[in-house]
Protein backbone atom coordinates (compact mmCIF):
# COMPACT_ATOMS: atom_id res chain seq x y z
CA UNK A 1 0.00 0.00 0.00
CA UNK A 2 1.30 3.42 -0.91
CA UNK A 3 1.00 7.01 0.24
CA UNK A 4 0.47 9.80 -2.23
CA UNK A 5 0.84 13.54 -1.79
CA UNK A 6 -0.97 16.28 -3.68
CA UNK A 7 1.53 18.50 -5.45
CA UNK A 8 -0.56 21.59 -4.90
CA UNK A 9 -1.44 21.53 -1.24
CA UNK A 10 0.42 18.68 0.38
CA UNK A 11 -2.66 16.58 1.14
CA UNK A 12 -1.70 12.97 1.78
CA UNK A 13 -3.74 10.04 0.51
CA UNK A 14 -2.97 6.77 2.23
CA UNK A 15 -4.16 3.75 0.31
CA UNK A 16 -4.42 1.69 3.49
CA UNK A 17 -6.84 4.18 5.00
CA UNK A 18 -8.74 5.30 1.92
CA UNK A 19 -11.20 8.17 2.42
CA UNK A 20 -14.26 6.45 3.88
CA UNK A 21 -15.97 9.84 4.40
CA UNK A 22 -15.90 10.36 0.64
CA UNK A 23 -16.98 6.86 -0.22
CA UNK A 24 -13.46 5.64 -0.99
CA UNK A 25 -12.93 2.43 0.90
CA UNK A 26 -9.84 1.65 2.89
CA UNK A 27 -7.36 -0.16 0.67
CA UNK A 28 -8.36 1.64 -2.55
CA UNK A 29 -5.34 2.06 -4.80
CA UNK A 30 -4.64 5.50 -6.25
CA UNK A 31 -5.11 4.04 -9.72
CA UNK A 32 -8.59 2.89 -8.83
CA UNK A 33 -9.84 6.29 -7.68
CA UNK A 34 -12.21 7.76 -10.28
CA UNK A 35 -10.88 10.51 -12.54
CA UNK A 36 -13.49 12.99 -11.37
CA UNK A 37 -12.20 12.76 -7.80
CA UNK A 38 -10.85 16.04 -6.44
CA UNK A 39 -8.35 16.62 -3.67
CA UNK A 40 -10.41 17.35 -0.55
CA UNK A 41 -8.04 20.09 0.58
CA UNK A 42 -7.46 22.10 -2.58
CA UNK A 43 -10.02 20.87 -5.08
CA UNK A 44 -7.64 20.00 -7.91
CA UNK A 45 -8.81 17.06 -9.93
CA UNK A 46 -7.00 13.77 -10.25
CA UNK A 47 -6.27 14.39 -13.93
CA UNK A 48 -4.87 17.88 -13.32
CA UNK A 49 -2.24 16.99 -10.85
CA UNK A 50 -0.44 13.75 -10.47
CA UNK A 51 -0.03 12.83 -6.89
CA UNK A 52 3.57 12.01 -6.03
CA UNK A 53 4.43 8.74 -4.41
CA UNK A 54 5.94 9.54 -1.03
CA UNK A 55 5.90 6.01 0.32
CA UNK A 56 9.67 5.88 0.59
CA UNK A 57 10.22 9.15 2.35
CA UNK A 58 7.28 9.15 4.72
CA UNK B 1 0.68 42.08 -36.53
CA UNK B 2 2.14 40.44 -33.45
CA UNK B 3 -0.47 39.53 -30.88
CA UNK B 4 0.35 40.99 -27.50
CA UNK B 5 0.58 38.34 -24.81
CA UNK B 6 -1.30 37.97 -21.60
CA UNK B 7 1.38 38.71 -19.01
CA UNK B 8 1.20 36.97 -15.65
CA UNK B 9 3.46 38.32 -12.92
CA UNK B 10 4.33 35.55 -10.47
CA UNK B 11 4.98 31.81 -10.69
CA UNK B 12 3.50 30.78 -7.38
CA UNK B 13 0.44 28.61 -7.16
CA UNK B 14 -1.71 31.52 -8.42
CA UNK B 15 0.30 32.37 -11.53
CA UNK B 16 0.94 28.80 -12.65
CA UNK B 17 -2.59 27.61 -11.91
CA UNK B 18 -4.03 30.47 -13.94
CA UNK B 19 -1.74 29.65 -16.88
CA UNK B 20 -2.63 25.98 -16.71
CA UNK B 21 -6.37 26.63 -16.52
CA UNK B 22 -6.15 29.17 -19.36
CA UNK B 23 -4.33 26.66 -21.57
CA UNK B 24 -7.18 24.20 -21.15
CA UNK B 25 -9.44 26.76 -22.83
CA UNK B 26 -7.05 28.43 -25.25
CA UNK B 27 -4.09 26.51 -26.69
CA UNK B 28 -2.66 29.31 -28.82
CA UNK B 29 -2.86 32.84 -27.44
CA UNK B 30 0.56 33.89 -26.21
CA UNK B 31 1.31 33.89 -22.50
CA UNK B 32 4.36 35.43 -20.87
CA UNK B 33 5.04 34.70 -17.22
CA UNK B 34 7.48 36.71 -15.15
CA UNK B 35 9.01 35.67 -11.87
CA UNK B 36 11.49 37.22 -9.46
CA UNK B 37 12.78 33.75 -8.54
CA UNK B 38 13.76 30.76 -10.68
CA UNK B 39 10.23 29.70 -11.58
CA UNK B 40 10.35 26.27 -9.92
CA UNK B 41 7.02 24.66 -9.16
CA UNK B 42 6.51 23.62 -5.59
CA UNK B 43 3.76 23.27 -3.03
CA UNK B 44 4.06 26.12 -0.56
CA UNK B 45 1.88 24.47 2.09
CA UNK B 46 4.39 21.61 2.30
CA UNK B 47 7.12 23.93 3.56
CA UNK B 48 5.77 23.88 7.11
CA UNK B 49 5.40 20.09 7.07
CA UNK B 50 8.39 18.77 5.16
CA UNK B 51 10.89 18.17 7.94
CA UNK B 52 9.05 15.46 9.86
CA UNK B 53 8.15 13.79 6.57
CA UNK B 54 11.81 13.54 5.69
CA UNK B 55 11.46 15.74 2.61
CA UNK B 56 14.54 17.88 1.88
CA UNK B 57 14.54 21.37 0.39
CA UNK B 58 16.00 19.90 -2.81
CA UNK B 59 13.15 17.50 -3.49
CA UNK B 60 10.25 19.89 -2.89
CA UNK B 61 10.36 21.45 -6.37
CA UNK B 62 8.68 19.23 -8.94
CA UNK B 63 9.37 21.07 -12.22
CA UNK B 64 11.62 23.90 -13.30
CA UNK B 65 10.86 26.95 -15.42
CA UNK B 66 11.93 25.27 -18.69
CA UNK B 67 9.65 22.31 -18.12
CA UNK B 68 6.80 24.66 -17.28
CA UNK B 69 7.41 26.78 -20.38
CA UNK B 70 7.10 23.62 -22.50
CA UNK B 71 4.10 22.31 -20.66
CA UNK B 72 2.23 25.63 -20.77
CA UNK B 73 3.41 26.73 -24.20
CA UNK B 74 4.43 29.98 -22.50
CA UNK B 75 7.43 32.19 -22.35
CA UNK B 76 8.79 32.35 -18.80
CA UNK B 77 11.21 35.08 -17.77
CA UNK B 78 12.95 34.15 -14.51
CA UNK B 79 14.88 36.39 -12.08
CA UNK B 80 12.89 39.29 -13.45
CA UNK B 81 11.31 42.08 -11.45
CA UNK B 82 8.59 44.41 -12.65
CA UNK B 83 9.65 47.97 -11.90
CA UNK B 84 6.65 49.91 -13.22
CA UNK B 85 3.39 49.63 -15.10
CA UNK B 86 2.14 52.04 -17.74
CA UNK B 87 -1.57 51.27 -17.98
CA UNK B 88 -2.22 53.94 -20.65
CA UNK B 89 0.01 52.13 -23.13
CA UNK B 90 -0.36 48.60 -21.75
CA UNK B 91 3.35 48.30 -21.03
CA UNK B 92 5.29 46.93 -18.10
CA UNK B 93 8.92 47.71 -17.39
CA UNK B 94 11.17 44.97 -16.09
CA UNK B 95 14.72 44.42 -14.94
CA UNK B 96 16.40 41.05 -14.58
CA UNK B 97 19.30 39.84 -12.47
CA UNK B 98 21.81 40.89 -15.16
CA UNK B 99 20.38 44.42 -14.88
CA UNK B 100 18.91 44.11 -18.37
CA UNK B 101 15.86 46.34 -18.70
CA UNK B 102 12.92 45.52 -20.91
CA UNK B 103 9.60 46.99 -21.95
CA UNK B 104 6.87 44.43 -22.51
CA UNK B 105 3.47 45.06 -24.05
CA UNK B 106 0.48 43.16 -22.76
CA UNK B 107 -3.07 42.52 -23.83
CA UNK B 108 -4.05 41.56 -20.30
CA UNK B 109 -1.90 41.88 -17.19
CA UNK B 110 -2.40 39.63 -14.19
CA UNK B 111 -0.71 40.45 -10.90
CA UNK B 112 -0.16 37.23 -8.98
CA UNK B 113 2.67 38.58 -6.89
CA UNK B 114 1.78 37.03 -3.53
CA UNK B 115 2.36 38.39 -0.07
CA UNK B 116 5.29 39.23 2.18
CA UNK B 117 5.83 37.92 5.67
CA UNK B 118 5.29 40.76 8.10
CA UNK B 119 8.51 41.72 9.87
CA UNK B 120 8.05 43.08 13.38
CA UNK B 121 10.13 46.07 14.42
CA UNK B 122 12.46 44.61 17.06
CA UNK B 123 15.35 45.94 19.12
CA UNK B 124 18.74 44.37 19.74
CA UNK B 125 21.93 43.59 17.85
CA UNK B 126 20.41 40.47 16.27
CA UNK B 127 16.97 41.82 15.47
CA UNK B 128 17.63 41.36 11.75
CA UNK B 129 18.76 37.75 12.13
CA UNK B 130 15.30 36.21 12.39
CA UNK B 131 14.30 34.02 9.50
CA UNK B 132 10.92 33.85 7.74
CA UNK B 133 9.92 31.10 5.35
CA UNK B 134 7.86 32.53 2.53
CA UNK B 135 9.21 30.64 -0.46
CA UNK B 136 11.37 27.70 -1.41
CA UNK B 137 14.60 29.72 -1.38
CA UNK B 138 13.86 30.86 2.19
CA UNK B 139 13.13 27.28 3.08
CA UNK B 140 16.49 26.05 1.80
CA UNK B 141 18.20 28.65 4.01
CA UNK B 142 16.05 27.63 6.95
CA UNK B 143 16.96 23.96 6.54
CA UNK B 144 20.66 24.82 6.46
CA UNK B 145 20.32 26.97 9.57
CA UNK B 146 18.62 24.23 11.60
CA UNK B 147 21.37 21.71 10.90
CA UNK B 148 22.87 21.02 14.30
CA UNK B 149 20.41 23.39 16.00
CA UNK B 150 18.68 22.36 19.23
CA UNK B 151 16.49 25.20 20.39
CA UNK B 152 14.17 27.14 18.11
CA UNK B 153 12.03 30.14 19.02
CA UNK B 154 9.01 30.85 16.85
CA UNK B 155 7.48 34.32 16.94
CA UNK B 156 3.76 34.00 16.31
CA UNK B 157 1.36 31.18 17.21
CA UNK B 158 -0.82 31.50 14.13
CA UNK B 159 -1.35 28.98 11.35
CA UNK B 160 2.22 28.91 10.09
CA UNK B 161 3.72 29.20 13.59
CA UNK B 162 1.70 26.22 14.84
CA UNK B 163 2.52 24.11 11.78
CA UNK B 164 6.23 24.79 12.09
CA UNK B 165 6.12 24.19 15.86
CA UNK B 166 4.60 20.76 15.26
CA UNK B 167 7.00 19.93 12.44
CA UNK B 168 10.14 20.99 14.31
CA UNK B 169 9.10 19.41 17.59
CA UNK B 170 8.23 16.10 15.90
CA UNK B 171 11.70 16.20 14.38
CA UNK B 172 13.35 16.30 17.78
CA UNK B 173 14.00 20.03 18.19
CA UNK B 174 13.11 22.03 21.29
CA UNK B 175 10.51 24.60 20.28
CA UNK B 176 9.27 27.67 22.11
CA UNK B 177 6.45 29.73 20.64
CA UNK B 178 5.86 33.36 21.57
CA UNK B 179 2.29 34.49 20.98
CA UNK B 180 0.82 37.83 22.01
CA UNK B 181 -2.74 36.58 22.52
CA UNK B 182 -3.82 34.15 25.22
CA UNK B 183 -4.05 31.09 22.96
CA UNK B 184 -2.76 30.00 19.53
CA UNK B 185 -4.69 30.78 16.34
CA UNK B 186 -7.42 32.77 18.04
CA UNK B 187 -7.89 34.85 14.87
CA UNK B 188 -9.35 31.74 13.21
CA UNK B 189 -10.41 29.37 15.97
CA UNK B 190 -12.97 29.52 18.75
CA UNK B 191 -11.47 29.23 22.20
CA UNK B 192 -12.36 25.57 22.77
CA UNK B 193 -10.58 24.47 19.59
CA UNK B 194 -7.65 26.72 20.31
CA UNK B 195 -7.30 25.25 23.79
CA UNK B 196 -7.13 21.66 22.56
CA UNK B 197 -4.57 22.57 19.91
CA UNK B 198 -2.57 24.40 22.55
CA UNK B 199 -2.47 21.41 24.90
CA UNK B 200 -1.87 18.86 22.12
CA UNK B 201 1.19 20.79 20.96
CA UNK B 202 2.31 21.18 24.58
CA UNK B 203 2.08 17.41 24.97
CA UNK B 204 4.51 16.79 22.14
CA UNK B 205 6.89 19.24 23.82
CA UNK B 206 6.13 22.72 22.48
CA UNK B 207 6.75 25.35 25.15
CA UNK B 208 4.36 28.29 24.97
CA UNK B 209 4.95 31.92 25.95
CA UNK B 210 1.41 33.23 25.69
CA UNK B 211 0.35 36.85 26.16
CA UNK B 212 3.95 37.78 25.38
CA UNK B 213 5.68 39.77 22.65
CA UNK B 214 9.32 39.75 21.64
CA UNK B 215 10.95 43.13 22.16
CA UNK B 216 14.66 42.43 21.80
CA UNK B 217 16.84 39.83 20.11
CA UNK B 218 20.53 39.84 21.03
CA UNK B 219 23.36 37.63 20.02
CA UNK B 220 25.31 35.88 22.75
CA UNK B 221 28.17 34.00 21.08
CA UNK B 222 26.57 31.59 18.66
CA UNK B 223 23.20 31.74 20.46
CA UNK B 224 20.36 34.22 20.63
CA UNK B 225 18.73 35.73 23.67
CA UNK B 226 15.16 37.05 23.44
CA UNK B 227 13.47 39.50 25.80
CA UNK B 228 9.73 39.17 26.00
CA UNK B 229 7.31 41.73 27.35
CA UNK B 230 3.99 40.69 28.82
CA UNK B 231 0.67 41.97 27.56
CA UNK B 232 -1.07 43.95 30.34
CA UNK B 233 1.85 43.98 32.79
CA UNK B 234 5.40 45.20 33.18
CA UNK B 235 6.86 41.77 33.61
CA UNK B 236 9.68 40.77 31.27
CA UNK B 237 10.95 37.28 30.53
CA UNK B 238 14.23 36.29 28.96
CA UNK B 239 14.71 33.13 26.96
CA UNK B 240 18.21 32.17 25.93
CA UNK B 241 20.44 29.58 24.28
CA UNK B 242 18.27 29.87 21.16
CA UNK B 243 19.86 28.65 17.92
CA UNK B 244 17.32 30.06 15.50
CA UNK B 245 14.45 32.54 15.61
CA UNK B 246 11.68 31.89 13.11
CA UNK B 247 9.29 34.79 12.56
CA UNK B 248 5.76 33.84 11.49
CA UNK B 249 3.48 36.71 12.42
CA UNK B 250 1.37 36.91 9.29
CA UNK B 251 1.21 37.90 5.66
CA UNK B 252 0.84 41.26 3.98
CA UNK B 253 -0.30 41.33 0.34
CA UNK B 254 2.29 42.83 -2.00
CA UNK B 255 0.82 46.04 -3.35
CA UNK B 256 3.98 48.08 -3.98
CA UNK B 257 3.61 48.08 -7.78
CA UNK B 258 0.14 49.51 -7.71
CA UNK B 259 0.53 52.91 -6.06
CA UNK B 260 2.55 54.58 -8.78
CA UNK B 261 0.24 53.59 -11.63
CA UNK B 262 -3.13 54.23 -10.02
CA UNK B 263 -4.26 50.69 -9.26
CA UNK B 264 -6.35 50.78 -6.12
CA UNK B 265 -5.05 48.90 -3.11
CA UNK B 266 -6.45 48.57 0.34
CA UNK B 267 -5.24 45.63 2.42
CA UNK B 268 -4.60 43.88 -0.88
CA UNK B 269 -4.95 44.88 -4.53
CA UNK B 270 -8.63 45.72 -4.81
CA UNK B 271 -10.52 43.61 -7.35
CA UNK B 272 -14.13 42.75 -8.05
CA UNK B 273 -15.61 39.29 -8.46
CA UNK B 274 -14.14 39.16 -11.98
CA UNK B 275 -10.69 39.74 -10.44
CA UNK B 276 -10.59 43.14 -12.24
CA UNK B 277 -8.71 46.04 -10.72
CA UNK B 278 -9.99 49.56 -11.27
CA UNK B 279 -7.81 49.76 -14.41
CA UNK B 280 -8.94 47.98 -17.53
CA UNK B 281 -7.06 44.87 -18.62
CA UNK B 282 -5.31 44.59 -15.26
CA UNK B 283 -6.31 41.79 -12.88
CA UNK B 284 -5.05 40.51 -9.55
CA UNK B 285 -5.16 36.99 -8.17
CA UNK B 286 -4.10 35.00 -5.13
CA UNK B 287 -2.46 36.18 -1.93
CA UNK B 288 -1.97 39.74 -3.24
CA UNK B 289 -5.65 40.28 -4.05
CA UNK B 290 -8.54 41.63 -2.05
CA UNK B 291 -11.66 40.22 -3.69
CA UNK B 292 -14.87 42.00 -2.72
CA UNK B 293 -13.16 43.05 0.49
CA UNK B 294 -11.88 39.56 1.32
CA UNK B 295 -8.18 38.75 1.64
CA UNK B 296 -8.03 34.95 1.83
CA UNK B 297 -4.48 33.71 1.46
CA UNK B 298 -5.39 30.02 1.30
CA UNK B 299 -5.31 27.35 -1.38
CA UNK B 300 -9.02 26.93 -2.09
CA UNK B 301 -9.96 30.59 -2.69
CA UNK B 302 -6.93 30.86 -4.95
CA UNK B 303 -7.87 27.79 -7.02
CA UNK B 304 -11.44 29.02 -7.43
CA UNK B 305 -10.23 32.47 -8.46
CA UNK B 306 -7.70 31.09 -10.94
CA UNK B 307 -10.34 28.98 -12.67
CA UNK B 308 -12.77 31.89 -12.96
CA UNK B 309 -10.12 34.28 -14.25
CA UNK B 310 -8.87 31.73 -16.81
CA UNK B 311 -12.37 31.65 -18.28
CA UNK B 312 -12.65 35.43 -18.29
CA UNK B 313 -9.31 35.74 -20.09
CA UNK B 314 -10.49 33.15 -22.60
CA UNK B 315 -13.39 35.53 -23.31
CA UNK B 316 -16.00 33.70 -21.23
CA UNK B 317 -16.61 36.33 -18.55
CA UNK B 318 -16.89 34.42 -15.28
CA UNK B 319 -17.43 35.67 -11.75
CA UNK B 320 -15.48 33.90 -9.05
CA UNK B 321 -17.74 32.13 -6.60
CA UNK B 322 -16.61 30.74 -3.31
CA UNK B 323 -18.15 27.52 -2.16
CA UNK B 324 -17.60 26.51 1.46
CA UNK B 325 -13.82 26.47 1.65
CA UNK B 326 -12.35 24.77 4.68
CA UNK B 327 -8.85 25.62 5.84
CA UNK B 328 -6.76 22.66 6.90
CA UNK B 329 -4.19 23.29 9.58
CA UNK B 330 -1.47 20.71 9.24
CA UNK B 331 -0.66 19.96 12.84
CA UNK B 332 -0.45 16.14 12.86
CA UNK B 333 -0.26 16.13 16.68
CA UNK B 334 -3.82 17.45 16.64
CA UNK B 335 -5.27 18.09 13.17
CA UNK B 336 -7.57 21.07 12.72
CA UNK B 337 -10.07 21.96 10.00
CA UNK B 338 -11.87 25.25 10.10
CA UNK B 339 -14.52 26.82 7.96
CA UNK B 340 -14.57 30.43 9.10
CA UNK B 341 -18.00 32.05 9.23
CA UNK B 342 -18.50 35.05 6.91
CA UNK B 343 -16.78 38.14 8.35
CA UNK B 344 -19.02 40.34 10.51
CA UNK B 345 -21.79 37.73 10.66
CA UNK B 346 -23.55 37.83 14.00
CA UNK B 347 -23.67 34.56 15.83
CA UNK B 348 -21.82 32.44 18.31
CA UNK B 349 -19.63 29.40 18.61
CA UNK B 350 -21.09 26.34 20.28
CA UNK B 351 -18.43 23.84 21.24
CA UNK B 352 -18.57 20.24 22.37
CA UNK B 353 -15.84 17.75 23.14
CA UNK B 354 -15.50 14.57 21.09
CA UNK B 355 -13.43 11.44 21.89
CA UNK B 356 -10.14 13.10 21.13
CA UNK B 357 -10.96 16.56 19.89
CA UNK B 358 -13.55 19.30 19.71
CA UNK B 359 -16.43 20.21 17.47
CA UNK B 360 -17.37 23.89 17.36
CA UNK B 361 -20.24 25.12 15.23
CA UNK B 362 -20.89 28.78 14.45
CA UNK B 363 -24.63 29.38 14.75
CA UNK B 364 -26.18 32.59 13.43
CA UNK B 365 -29.20 34.31 14.94
CA UNK B 366 -31.58 32.39 12.68
CA UNK B 367 -30.16 29.20 14.16
CA UNK B 368 -28.28 28.21 10.98
CA UNK B 369 -24.79 26.78 11.08
CA UNK B 370 -22.48 29.16 9.17
CA UNK B 371 -19.04 27.87 10.05
CA UNK B 372 -17.20 25.20 11.97
CA UNK B 373 -13.94 24.32 13.64
CA UNK B 374 -13.06 20.67 14.11
CA UNK B 375 -10.04 19.29 15.91
CA UNK B 376 -8.62 15.84 16.57
CA UNK B 377 -10.95 13.00 15.58
CA UNK B 378 -13.80 15.46 14.93
CA UNK B 379 -12.04 16.47 11.68
CA UNK B 380 -13.63 13.38 10.12
CA UNK B 381 -17.00 15.17 10.26
CA UNK B 382 -15.83 17.82 7.83
CA UNK B 383 -17.49 16.56 4.67
CA UNK B 384 -20.82 15.91 6.34
CA UNK B 385 -20.85 19.44 7.79
CA UNK B 386 -19.76 21.21 4.61
CA UNK B 387 -22.92 20.06 2.88
CA UNK B 388 -24.99 22.06 5.36
CA UNK B 389 -23.13 25.35 4.82
CA UNK B 390 -24.21 28.03 2.32
CA UNK B 391 -21.64 29.59 -0.03
CA UNK B 392 -19.54 32.54 1.05
CA UNK B 393 -19.54 34.48 -2.20
CA UNK B 394 -22.02 33.77 -4.96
Amino acid sequence: MKKWQCLVCGFIYEETEGLPDEGIEAGTKWNDIPDDWACPDCGVSKSDFEMVDITDVA
Amino acid sequence: MLIKPTIIVGTGLAGYTLAREFRKLDKQSPITILTADDGSVYSKPILSNALAKGITANNIATSDANQMADQLNASILTKTDVTAINPQQNIIYTVNSDKTQQELQYSNLVLAVGADQIQLPLEGNASDETISVNDLADYAIFRKRIEGAKKIAIIGGGLIGCEFANDLCSSGLEVQVIERTKLPLLNLLPEAASETLHSALMQIGVEWHLLKSVTTISRNGSKFELSLSTTDSNETTVINEIDLVLSAVGLRPRTALTNACGIKANRGIVVDQYLRTNISNIYALGDCAEINGLVLPYVLPLMNSARALAKTLAKQETKVTYPAMPIVIKTPAHPVVILPPPPDLEGQWQSTNTDSGTRSLYIDKNNNMRGFALTGNATKERNALIKEIPTLLD
